[in-house]
């Protein structure tokens, strides 16, 4: 019993920290917006053209973050 | 895997994902029922097969309503196949502008409400991304022969870190169905469980407090629609990237 309860409290803590790697996902993704703005701003003509590349830099910034979501579910309601 | 009555109802955020048999099929030992999820995908062909027969079937110089969706999209694709591979890739369009439909299609299908995400599977994530590992691979040493194995060895490196290096490419070459799969797989995942688990915060809150929460959780449902076109969009351009590498190594 004391076993089950020590397993439980680990699968807790460790999909909480498992979580903390959305910071990580909501800082690249401030940057790369913050940074498409900066750019955007300096040279609007140029803008449009790497608007797409923006959506795919915070499509891949998005996912590395989720990868560690993914864990914290998995724990949460797999393992 | 349960067989039990499916409960839209339930309250576990991780319900919406649950596979249920509707026929029941067995050949040898293996389990090929027809489930909620083959349904959906033969929906799903369904209605891209009906969008581009609606779309082609009076074709004009000037096209219609229909016929501008279907060109919208044909162009939106072959656009960024011409951006990253060029020309060689041309022959490769049929298979891109496929995959980017049917994920496409599914990723939307799955945001009807009570409906089935097919791509919040892993297993149907992971068998897209290997068709296009496998495929990328075995196009790169057809093209190249064993010349092909230089997409390792990244020009202008110091020789004294090229073991290192050479080991870091191969690993990176080797996680990348991983990494393609877990992508569009964790994306559908986490947003749909996001949105339920928001979904019974409203309902806790009630009548009467629930109102400006259920604003944000409809913004919400909008930056899922949102990610479920990006995530089809980025699997296209990947693909598109691997197909760059293997053609014209680096």
């Amino acid at each position: 019993m004391e076993a089950e309860a020590a397993a439980l409290l680990g699968k807790y803590i460790g999909a909480g920290l498992a979580a903390i790697a959305l910071a990580g996902a909501g800082v690249g993704i401030g940057h790369i917006f913050g940074n498409y703005l900066a750019g955007a701003l300096r040279n609007p003509a140029a803008a449009q053209q790497q608007f797409p590349n923006l959506l795919l830099g915070f499509a891949l910034a998005e996912a590395t973050g989720l990868f560690g979501l993914v864990v914290a579910l998995i724990l949460l309601f797999v393992v | 895997m349960s067989t039990e009555a499916h409960d839209p109802f339930s309250h576990s955020p991780m319900a919406q994902f649950e596979i249920h048999r509707i026929v029941p099929m067995h050949v040898g030992g293996l389990d090929v029922s027809f489930t909620n999820s083959s349904l959906m995908m033969v929906i799903t062909l369904g209605l891209i097969t009906l969008f581009f027969m609606i779309g082609t079937r009076r074709a004009s110089l000037v096209p219609g309503r229909w016929q501008s969706l279907t060109e919208i999209s044909y162009e939106f694709v072959a656009g960024m196949m011409r951006d990253t591979v060029g020309a060689a890739g041309q022959k490769f369009f049929p298979f891109v502008f496929t995959l980017f439909m049917f994920i496409l299609f599914l990723n939307m299908l799955g945001m009807v409400p009570y409906s089935f995400t097919v791509t919040s599977h892993i297993i149907v994530t992971f068998a897209l991304a290997a068709v296009v590992f496998v495929g990328v691979t075995v196009l790169g040493f057809i093209t190249h022969g064993v010349g092909y194995l230089k997409l390792f060895v990244p020009h202008g490196v110091p020789v004294a870190l090229l073991p290192l290096i050479v080991v870091i490419e191969v690993i990176s070459y080797l996680s990348r169905p991983i990494s393609l799969s877990v992508r569009l797989f964790a994306n559908m995942m986490a947003g749909h469980t996001m949105l339920k688990v928001f979904g019974g915060f409203i309902v806790m809150l009630g009548f009467l407090g629930g109102w400006l929460p259920l604003a944000f959780s409809v913004a919400f449902v909008g930056l899922e629609v949102l990610v479920a076109f990006l995530q089809a969009y980025v699997f296209a351009v990947l693909t598109c990237i691997y197909l760059n590498d293997a053609l014209h190594l680096h």
